[in-house]
């Protein structure tokens, strides 16, 4: 099955990337290309196959529940595009 | 004293004699290859970041450990770390414009395990961006050239890893290898590199594409120096969640076993459609020269092979999707101009900051992970992963390694597979199946075909990086293919 135009401006917009309205058909064409290559994994039978998530199948590992990071903000707020008194700074949200 | 011109031809191997022999110094080998870069890497572009300071410091404090009576395989050697290795105080863009400014505010665990040893980075090596690709175009760093051939690809995404071990830039370097990264670009430069096992090496700090699939590893000219690398980087890590918590096998340590005995298959479906031919026939003598050395061939069939690539292109997007969308312009990196609002600030700086295959790829994991559609793509996919997966466990009970090409064509022309992106996915058939089922895989030089390096795939079962290490290295003691360097360099 194909995407139209709209479903490919949603998918943009799920994955809050910006698109450029000229780029839209050719971004279009080359996501069902794609998907064209995907969906040849329909004619697979898997009736009765587990998914698997995890080559080895290992579950997660727990720790105790233990602080072992020291507080470093000012290093990684160094690499920040904007901060103010120890917080990101963002457009305004709430008027 | 060696002379400075020739260090450069050193392996690791030969340069951890030298060092403790006395031969040359950390800091002279240091300052010999950083000439060397600046001299031969403009025409390769395999370097984004060289760090010529932080290098012959580390080179120093290597001479003073190995002065307090150290010693150590690595203690000196240069090397250069993948652009998506994080490294405190230096610039760690993974190919992209949205890290154009990014300076790490830690090391990942392999890139600390590596100086720990005393290991000295003289940089940072281009990739594709996110380490999505096969060719290292998609670098916003420019693409990075093939060594054998200016006009060709190096292959990727590891593609500046490959392109500045095969000029003999550095004697060895780190990559990833999430679907063929480490093993079809050594394939394609003519080095030998090794994928491990799933949760072998630490992720930490190692910017994630697709989590449940890359894997770090080594680049370098022969198995032994693979070998050594690998000792280096593998361990369990605490704080990587998927890390393996289990001893690691003295690597060098097993090269010599002889290969008596030996059960390689050899599976069809490798064989195949689409195959070049020339390639064939070079896979084939390796496996002529395995039989003199005492392995016995024996043919298998992994049949669900071909449902590989689909599956991939599912599963690693969908997890790049996610993986990727830390990259908001809010905690680091590129932000856009003036935006008018939050949405627009995510929407623009994503937009301006990725590249189009990136793009791509979150735009097609998005899809496949949103409702209605999840149980049709992710589960579909994952499905198929265990079917790849019981390919190999049944294929190991007969056999001890499995034997292939590791690319279907040769190093391809800068920007013939650009306007089709799944012409250059189909390059990926011999490598992903080893990503997707976890298990380790090697690629070694096998020849030449038109002055073009090809290269030969082994896969083992898990944890059996030792064996994989082992072959090659014998391989190499009968044949000189590895030794082979690029005219002009």
């Amino acid at each position: 099955m194909a995407l139209e135009r709209s479903e490919v401006e949603k998918i943009a917009h799920l994955a809050r990337l910006g698109l450029n309205e000229a780029d839209l058909p050719r971004t279009t064409e080359t996501l069902n290309t794609i998907l064209g290559l995907i969906d040849r994994m329909q004619a697979v039978d898997t009736d009765g196959i587990e998914p698997l998530a995890h080559p080895l199948e290992t579950t997660q590992r727990l720790r105790a529940d233990r602080v072992t990071e020291t507080n470093r903000r000012e290093a990684y707020q160094a690499v920040a595009p904007a901060v103010q008194d120890g917080l990101y700074l963002v457009p305004k949200v709430i008027e | 004293m060696m002379d400075a011109s020739d260090m450069h031809q050193l392996t690791l191997t030969q340069i951890a004699r030298g060092l403790a022999d006395k031969a040359f110094s950390a800091e002279e080998l240091t300052h010999a290859l950083l000439a060397r870069i600046e001299r031969l890497d403009p025409q390769l572009n395999s370097f984004i970041t060289l760090t010529p300071e932080q290098a012959l410091a580390q080179a120093r404090a290597a001479d003073a450990r190995r002065a307090d009576g150290e010693t150590g395989a690595l203690l000196g050697a240069p090397i250069a770390h993948k652009d998506l290795f994080c490294t405190e105080g230096v610039l760690t863009t993974c190919g992209s414009k949205i890290l154009h400014n990014f300076v790490s505010p830690y090391d990942a665990t392999v890139v600390e395990q590596l100086a720990s040893a005393g290991a000295v980075s003289l940089g940072k090596l281009n990739m594709d961006e996110f380490a999505m690709g096969s060719a290292n175009e998609s670098s916003h760093y420019g693409p990075v050239k093939n060594p054998w051939d200016l006009t060709r690809v190096p292959g990727g995404s590891s593609g500046g890893s490959a392109a500045a071990v095969a000029a003999r830039l550095i004697p060895a370097a780190t990559g990833t290898d999430t679907g063929g990264s480490i093993r079809q670009p050594a394939a394609l430069t003519g080095l030998t590199g090794i994928k491990p096992t799933y949760g072998r090496v630490s992720r930490w700090g190692m910017i994630a594409y697709a989590s449940s699939l890359d894997q770090g590893g080594p680049l370098a000219r022969t198995a032994e120096d693979c070998a050594l690398m690998l000792g280096a980087m593998a361990g369990f890590d605490p704080k990587d969640s998927t890390s393996v918590d289990q001893p690691v096998d003295d690597y060098l340590a097993t090269l010599n076993k002889p290969l008596t005995g030996l059960r390689i298959g050899l599976p069809k479906e490798y064989f195949g459609e689409g195959l070049d031919g020339a390639i064939a026939e070079k896979v084939l003598a390796v496996v002529e020269e395995l039989k003199t050395l005492g392995a016995t061939i024996k043919d298998i069939s992994l049949p669900n092979m071909q449902h590989a690539i689909p599956a991939y292109y599912v599963i690693a997007p969908a997890e790049a999707s996610s993986n990727l969308s830390r990259f908001d312009g809010v905690r680091f990196g590129y932000r856009c101009e003036n935006p008018a609002d939050l949405t627009d600030l995510y929407k623009r700086s994503r937009a301006e900051g990725f590249g189009d295959e990136v793009k791509r790829r979150i735009m097609v994991g998005t899809y496949a992970l949103s409702a209605g559609y999840y149980d049709a793509y992710y589960l579909k996919a994952q499905r198929i992963r265990r079917l790849i997966k019981s390919d190999f466990v049944s294929a190991f009970e007969e056999v001890d390694l499995i034997l292939g090409p590791t690319t279907p064509n040769l190093a391809w022309k800068l920007g013939e597979k650009n306007a089709d992106p799944v012409s250059a996915y189909l390059e990926d058939i011999y490598t992903i199946t080893a990503n997707l089922a976890g298990i380790p895989g090697l690629s070694m030089p096998a020849g030449f075909i038109d002055g073009l390096p090809v290269g030969v795939q082994l896969l083992a079962p898990y944890f059996q990086e030792g064996r994989l290490l082992n072959v090659a290295h014998q391989y190499q003691q009968v044949t000189d293919w590895h030794l082979r360097a690029p005219a002009g360099f």
